[in-house]
């Protein structure tokens, strides 16, 4: 054979196994309202940039006639590409092949792209289109998905690893997201669970769809097992590449610098917070008023809204923010606030991002259900994450800061570097009314009339000392400052803190309360 | 959620008052906080299905006297034959299904007093 001829036969080869499972099944796939498996890759990644191994992969089972069937790349592609020049390793699975069920070849190629961006240091990306274990390789399937649990488990930390959620990913599959740090998913394709809605009729006998059990909606305000929802796979990948633009590609380096910019005019940040500690508003408003070009990238939207997080940049700088959301139940803390903030604090501290807190809450929630949930361990993840991040650590007070809550806000106990709060800041035990009842009870209960002798004296412990002064007399604040001075205290104080280190003691891991 | 639908004189506003420490805050709600359940101390004569299955079996009637550990009913749940006893020695107040009945998580199945 020429070697013309041996070129030629590559092209037939290559073009063979690009038609992943055939026609009929790329229509099908099309049908459901999906991309395939190669297309998304595309779609993803920058013009040109995706590069494909493996492409020749075949797997060897022999049991149940495996041996006559030929299942191109074994329903998985996998590769290295660019985003923004970023670069990334990518494994997308080809439903079109198989139902990319996951077999003993297939796992191998996801776990050497998944080896490679370790080695690499890059960050990984998954799409996951499969209808589960292959069953007909029986135990080396579940190898598969053990090698590659563990791989998620080694990486976790190192370097960002992103799951995609493009079609079912059900049973021991779905623990592969769980483990990452960042899961994307599209309403009305998206599909996660344990077991799904046929096991639980006949085991159970309670009917339920897929789509309620496990879709997108569910996952992203119920669950919290995703971060990222979006109405359609294009609207997907646009979240993923301006994630991608946020974070760095591994726990050595630092985060894309941009051009820094101004916050836009129309946000305000005098005006936004009312006087009144009891009336809310849209905190976010001041994330918007504080980041560069008021571009605010929140991460879990729909999910314990009750607190914000998420990406923005301060003088082009990524930074994390945490921030209490008055509008959604006061802007409590509860277990799954809890649980949000803690992780998103942690992955900053992985990631070297500068966290700032924006701090206005009543408490904790109070309730039976909260407290039988076990909002105690759930609660302490906060004080854990935060106590243990190393990354510079800003606080901004800006309005009220009661009790437990006070404490966990990244405040100055858990070292928080720099703690600003403004002039209306109320950091004390617990809101006034709650406070004056406790301490003034007898003089408002022997009073002639206890109501104003109650009013006198919710008064009273306003005015001594629901404010930020009492707090900054200790230097648990550092500065009082006016909320035109935020971005510029902020901005200060995470450029003199580029050099922080600290010294921790010498320990293999701690043991946070999962 | 918009800030300028809690108006306190709105009183279609889906924003509500929350309590905390007898600060009544203006705010909306989430889902999971508005479906939380009410807490009820627990009540081991109270027979409910601690997980959803069939009844394949129901060996006693109300209103018949039955010893402390005696099979009142099975409960066939995730392919395990589940008996269920009486907690007390006691006459049975209510039987609430029948053979084959399926039921959900929580249903009152019996009650012994």
């Amino acid at each position: 054979m020429g070697f013309k001829r041996k070129v030629l036969e590559l092209k037939k080869r290559r073009e063979e196994v690009l038609k992943g499972g055939g026609d009929k099944a790329i229509e099908k796939q099309i049908a459901m309202g999906k991309m395939t498996a190669r297309e998304r890759i595309i779609a993803l990644l920058d013009p040109d940039s995706f590069h494909e191994y493996d492409l020749f992969v075949e797997h060897e089972a022999r049991d149940f006639d495996m041996d006559k069937k030929i299942l191109h790349g074994d329903g998985v592609a996998i590769g290295t590409g660019t985003i923004y020049g970023a670069p990334v390793c990518i494994f997308a699975q080809d439903f079109t092949v198989a139902g990319g069920s996951l077999g003993l070849m297939h796992a191998r190629k996801i776990t050497k792209i998944m080896d490679h961006a370790l080695k690499m240091k890059v960050p990984l990306i998954g799409i996951n289109d499969s209808g589960g274990a292959r069953i007909q390789e029986g135990v080396n399937s579940l190898a598969g998905y053990g090698e590659i649990f563990f791989r998620n488990t080694l990486s976790s930390g190192v370097i960002p690893q992103i799951s995609v959620i493009l079609g079912p990913c059900a049973g021991g599959a779905v623990y592969s997201p769980a483990l990452t740090d960042f899961v994307f998913v599209v309403e009305n394709i998206s599909k996660m669970f344990i077991t799904g809605p046929e096991v639980i009729k006949t085991v159970l006998g309670e009917e339920i769809s897929m789509e309620d059990l496990g879709g997108a909606r569910v996952h992203s305000e119920i669950t919290g097992n995703a971060h990222f929802f979006a109405k359609s796979e294009t609207e997907c990948f646009n979240q993923i590449k301006r994630l991608i633009t946020f974070i760095p590609w591994n726990n050595m380096r630092k985060a894309k610098s941009f051009e820094p910019r101004e916050p836009k005019k129309e946000f305000k940040i005098g005006q936004i917070v009312p006087d009144d500690p009891k009336q809310p508003y849209d905190v976010r408003d001041v994330i918007k008023a504080i980041v560069d070009d008021s571009d605010f990238f929140e991460i879990q939207e729909l999910w314990a809204a009750n607190i914000v997080i998420g990406f923005g940049r301060i003088g082009g700088e990524t930074i994390g923010f945490v921030a209490n959301q008055p509008l959604v139940l006061a802007g409590v803390l509860d277990v799954d606030s809890s649980d949000k903030a803690a992780r998103f604090i942690r992955y900053c501290d992985a990631f070297n991002i500068p966290i700032v807190t924006l701090v206005d809450l009543p408490g904790y929630l109070p309730g039976i259900d909260q407290e039988h949930a076990g909002v105690i361990r759930h609660g302490a993840k906060v004080l854990y994450a935060y106590s243990e991040a190393t990354v510079p650590k800003l606080t901004v007070i800006l309005r009220k800061a009661y009790g437990g809550g006070y404490i966990a806000m990244g405040s100055r106990h858990l070292r928080a570097d720099f703690v600003f709060a403004w002039p209306g800041a109320e950091i004390a035990v617990m809101g006034p009314e709650g406070a004056a009842n406790i301490i003034f009870r007898k003089e408002i209960m022997e009073a002639e009339d206890p109501e104003k002798m109650r009013k006198l004296k919710v008064k009273e412990y306003k005015e001594k000392f629901a404010n930020p002064y009492v707090a900054a007399a200790r230097g648990y604040v550092d500065t009082v400052i006016a909320p035109e001075e935020t971005r510029k205290l902020l901005l200060h104080g995470i450029r003199v803190s580029g050099n922080k280190s600290v010294y921790l003691p010498k320990k293999k891991h701690g043991i946070p309360p999962f | 959620m918009n800030v300028n639908d809690c108006n306190e004189s709105d009183s279609k506003s889906q924003c509500r008052t929350l309590v905390i420490d007898g600060s009544k805050y203006r705010t909306f709600l989430n889902k999971k906080f508005e479906s939380r359940k009410k807490w009820e101390k627990y009540n081991p004569n109270k027979l409910e299905a601690f997980i959803p299955g069939t009844i394949v079996k129901v060996s006693v009637k109300a209103g018949q006297k039955v010893k402390k550990g005696q099979q009142l009913l099975i409960l066939d749940a995730m392919k395990m034959k589940n008996i269920i006893f009486s907690p007390i020695n006691g006459v049975v107040k209510l039987i609430d299904v029948k053979e084959g009945q399926r039921v959900p998580k929580g249903y009152l199945m019996a009650e012994v007093e």
